[in-house]
C-alpha cells in the first residue's frame, strides 16, 4: 500500500504587510495523517494557515506549496478550496443578511433556491446541536464562542474537504462541546476508518491540547518566531511544553 | 375640479422640481384612456404582461389577494374586488360614485409642487381621471392585500396616475403595488401622484416594487396624512436599471401617537440615477418615525439617499438610517440625512454609513469555495435583504419572496 503525500511545503517564507512572519518552513503531511501545530501567541500559526489557503495579503517570498502533487503556490483561494483544502477559522467574520443556512446550501452543493437543507445536512446540524432557528441566523452574527466553532465544523461537514486546517477548534469551548466537536473532527478526518484506509488529512492548532485527548494526532510541530523549532510525538511534546514551557521544549528538541 | 386648483396647476405647469433631472414632457406621447381593452380578471391580460406583473409582486391569479387594479398606459384595464371590507376602483369610476372624493384630491400633495403634479392635474381635468381609488371601510381588517399595478405597454408614453387611498377609522389596509414596463418599451415617463389618508386608529402598509425599462423616467409624488393613533408603513424595492427616478414622499404625522415607517431597498445598476428620499413631519404629540434605507451602487449608477426628519412638537421620536455599499469606482452614493428639531423634549437621531464590501467577508466565503464574484454578490444580497418590519406574517413572507426575487438580478 503506497502512502501518498497530500501536502508538501518546502522552504516556505511568508511576509505580511511588510513583516517577515514565516521562514524556512518545511512541512509534509501524508494522506490520512493528522498533524498538530503548537506555538506561542504570535508565532505564526494562523499565518501558515492563511498562506496555505492563499489569502492575498500573505506573500510567499520563498519556497512552494504542493497539494496532491500539484504546485498551488500561486492559485487563488477558491481554486485551492475546489481542489480540496478546507479550514475552520479562529475568528470568522459576521456577514449580515446571509443566513448560515444559505451558506450551508452552497457548501453542500445544494440548489440555493431550495427551501430546506437536505435531510442529511439537517441531521448533521442536529448532531452539532444547531436547530433550524439557529440556521436561520446571519452567519456568525452574535454567535457565542462555542457556537462559532460548531458552525465552522458543520460547514466543513457540508464541504467534505480532503485536507482540513482547524484553527483552535477547542478554544473557548466547554468540555461537553469539545467532545462533540472532536467526534465530528474525527469523522471529517476518517479517524473512524482503519489507519491504512484513511484518505483525509488534518492540521490542527491548539494551545491547551485538550482536544488531543479525543482526536489522535500523528505528529506535532512547534512554531517559534515563524520557524518550526521542533517536530515529534504529540504527547511527548505537549508534556514537555506543559513542564518546561515552549523554550524548554525547544531546547530538548535541539538535543535529540 | 376646483377652479382654484386648476389655476394653480396652470401656473406651475413648467415649474421645475427641486431635485432630479428636468424631464422634457413634450418628448412623450399622451395616450387616451380607452386605448387598451378592458378585461374582467387579471389573468386575462396577455401572458407576457402577466409574467412581468409577477416580477413586481402582482399575482395575475389573484391568489390571496382581496382585489386588483391594473392601469395600462392611461387606461384602467382591470378592476376586481373580492372583499366586503375594501373598495378598489379606477379614479374615474370613484369620482362618479362619490362626490366627496374631491375633498381628498390635492390635499396631501400640493398641485403646484412642480410641473409633474401640475400636468397630472391639467390632464385629469381635460381627459378624465386616471389612477386608482382604494378605501378600507371603518373598523374593517382585510388580511389579504389589495394589489395595484401601473404598467407601461407602449413606447414613449407619458403615464400619469392620481391615486387616493383612504383607511377609515380603526381599519387596516394592506396594499402591494407593482410598476413595470412591457418588454417592447425602452423609453417612457411615469408620473404617479398618491395621496394617503389615515383616519384615527387605522393602519396602512404599502409595499411597492419597481421594475422599469432602462430608459424610463419616473416621478412619483406622494403625500401621507396620518391621524391619531395611526400607522403608515411604506416599503419600497427597486433593484433593476432605470433611466431616472426622483421621489421624495412626505408624511405628515399630525395625529397623536401617529407613526410612520419608510423602508427602502435600492440597487443602482448601469446608468441609473436614483434620487429617493422620504420626509416626515412630526407634528402630533407622541408621533414617531423610522426611515431606513439600504443602497448599493454598481456600474455607473448614481444614488441619492435623502431623508428629512422634522420634530415640530414635544415628545416626538425619530430615527433615520442609511447604509450604502459602493461597488464600482464609477458609481456613487450620496447620503443626505437631515434632522430638524424645533421643540424641546424630542429624540431624533440619524446614522449613515457608506463604504465598500468588507474584504474579510469575501475571503471567508472564498475559503468555503465561492468565487470572489459569487462571494461579493452573496454579501450584497445579504446587505440588501433587510428585515422588513410591520407586516402581518403572511404578507411578510410574501414580501420576503418578492425581495429575494428582486435581489436575484443584483
Ligand atoms: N495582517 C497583518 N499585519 C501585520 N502583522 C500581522 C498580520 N497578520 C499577522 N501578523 C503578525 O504576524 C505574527 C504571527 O501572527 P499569527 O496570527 O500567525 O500568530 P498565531 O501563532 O496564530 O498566534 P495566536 O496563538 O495568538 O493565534 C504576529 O506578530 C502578528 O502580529
Ligand atoms: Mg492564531
Amino acid at each position: 500500500m503506497v502512502v501518498k503525500l497530500l501536502l508538501e511545503i518546502t522552504d516556505l517564507a511568508v511576509e505580511v504587510s511588510g513583516k517577515q512572519v514565516l521562514n524556512d518552513i518545511d512541512l509534509y503531511i501524508d494522506e490520512g495523517e493528522t498533524h498538530v501545530l503548537l506555538g506561542p501567541n504570535g508565532s505564526g500559526k494562523s499565518t501558515l494557515f492563511m498562506t496555505i489557503l492563499g489569502f492575498p495579503k500573505y506573500n510567499v517570498t520563498n519556497g512552494e506549496i504542493l497539494f496532491k502533487g500539484e504546485d498551488i503556490t500561486h492559485l487563488n483561494t477558491t481554486e485551492r478550496v475546489k481542489k480540496g483544502v478546507g479550514v475552520s477559522f479562529q475568528n470568522p467574520p459576521a456577514i449580515r443578511g446571509v443566513r448560515l443556512m444559505d451558506l450551508l446550501k452552497v457548501e453542500g452543493g445544494q440548489d440555493p433556491s431550495d427551501e430546506d437543507l437536505s435531510p442529511e445536512m439537517m441531521e448533521l446540524a442536529h448532531k452539532m446541536k444547531l436547530d433550524q432557528r439557529f440556521l436561520d441566523r446571519d452567519v456568525n452574527l452574535g454567535f457565542s464562542g462555542g457556537e462559532v466553532k460548531r458552525s465552522e465544523i458543520l460547514q466543513l461537514l457540508a464541504q467534505q474537504p480532503d485536507f482540513i486546517m482547524f484553527d483552535e477548534p477547542d478554544s473557548g469551548v466547554d468540555i461537553e462541546n469539545v467532545e462533540l466537536l472532536a467526534e465530528e473532527i474525527n469523522h471529517l478526518l476518517d479517524k473512524d476508518k482503519k489507519p491504512g484506509m484513511r484518505k483525509k488529512s488534518g492540521l490542527l492548532i491548539t494551545h491547551l491540547g485538550y482536544i488531543l485527548n479525543f482526536v489522535n494526532a500523528d505528529t506535532a510541530h512547534v512554531l517559534m518566531d515563524g520557524r518550526i523549532a521542533c517536530s515529534g510525538n504529540p504527547s511527548e511534546i505537549l508534556e514537555d511544553i506543559r513542564k518546561e514551557g515552549f523554550k524548554g521544549c525547544v531546547e530538548c528538541c535541539g538535543i535529540h | 375640479m376646483l377652479r382654484d386648483t386648476l389655476g394653480k396647476a396652470e401656473k406651475a405647469k413648467d415649474k421645475k422640481a427641486l431635485y432630479g433631472e428636468d424631464i422634457d414632457l413634450e418628448k412623450f406621447i399622451k395616450e387616451d384612456a380607452g386605448d387598451h381593452e378592458k378585461v374582467t380578471r387579471a389573468n386575462e391580460v396577455p401572458k407576457k404582461v402577466q409574467d412581468t406583473l409577477l416580477k413586481v409582486g402582482v399575482d395575475p391569479n389573484e391568489e390571496e389577494r382581496s382585489g386588483t387594479f391594473i392601469q395600462m398606459d392611461q387606461s384602467g384595464v382591470c378592476t376586481t374586488c373580492a372583499s366586503e371590507s375594501v373598495e378598489i376602483m379606477g379614479m374615474n369610476v370613484a369620482l362618479d360614485k362619490y362626490d366627496w372624493i374631491k375633498d381628498y384630491m390635492w390635499k396631501a400633495v400640493a398641485v403646484d409642487s412642480d410641473k409633474y403634479t401640475a400636468q397630472t392635474a391639467l390632464r385629469e381635468a381635460e381627459e378624465g381621471a386616471s389612477g386608482y381609488f382604494i378605501r378600507s371601510l371603518p373598523g374593517s381588517k382585510e388580511v389579504f392585500p389589495l394589489q395595484a399595478c401601473m404598467f407601461i405597454g407602449d413606447q414613449d408614453v407619458m403615464q400619469t396616475a392620481h391615486n387616493v387611498i383612504i383607511a377609515e377609522e380603526n381599519s387596516e389596509l394592506h396594499i402591494i403595488t407593482g410598476c413595470a414596463t412591457g418588454e417592447d418599451v425602452s423609453s417612457a415617463l411615469h408620473v404617479g401622484v398618491s395621496e394617503f389618508y389615515l383616519k384615527p386608529g387605522s393602519k396602512i402598509t404599502f409595499t411597492m416594487v419597481h421594475n422599469w425599462a432602462e430608459q424610463v423616467d419616473v416621478r412619483p409624488r406622494t403625500g401621507v396624512m396620518v391621524g391619531d393613533e395611526s400607522t403608515y408603513i411604506s416599503n419600497y424595492i427597486l433593484t433593476s436599471p432605470v433611466r431616472s427616478i426622483q421621489t421624495y414622499p412626505t408624511a405628515y404625522c399630525s395625529g397623536k401617537n401617529s407613526r410612520v415607517v419608510f423602508q427602502s431597498i435600492l440597487g443602482g445598476q448601469k446608468d441609473s440615477v436614483l434620487d429617493t428620499g422620504s420626509r416626515v413631519l412630526l407634528e402630533g404629540e407622541g408621533s414617531s418615525a423610522e426611515m431606513i434605507s439600504r443602497a448599493v451602487s454598481k456600474d455607473q449608477s448614481q444614488l441619492y439617499a435623502r431623508g428629512h426628519l422634522a420634530g415640530r412638537t414635544q415628545n416626538v421620536k425619530g430615527h433615520l438610517e442609511c447604509h450604502g455599499l459602493v461597488l464600482s469606482d464609477d458609481s456613487m452614493i450620496y447620503a443626505v440625512p437631515e434632522l430638524e428639531g424645533s421643540a424641546t423634549e424630542l429624540e431624533m437621531s440619524h446614522e449613515a454609513a457608506v463604504g465598500k464590501i468588507a474584504e474579510e467577508e469575501v475571503l471567508y466565503l472564498t475559503s468555503r469555495g465561492l468565487t470572489e464574484e459569487e462571494a461579493a454578490s452573496m454579501i450584497v444580497r445579504g446587505f440588501l435583504s433587510m428585515d422588513i418590519t410591520g407586516l402581518p406574517p403572511e404578507l411578510a413572507a410574501e414580501t420576503k419572496r418578492m425581495l429575494d426575487m428582486s435581489l436575484q438580478g443584483m
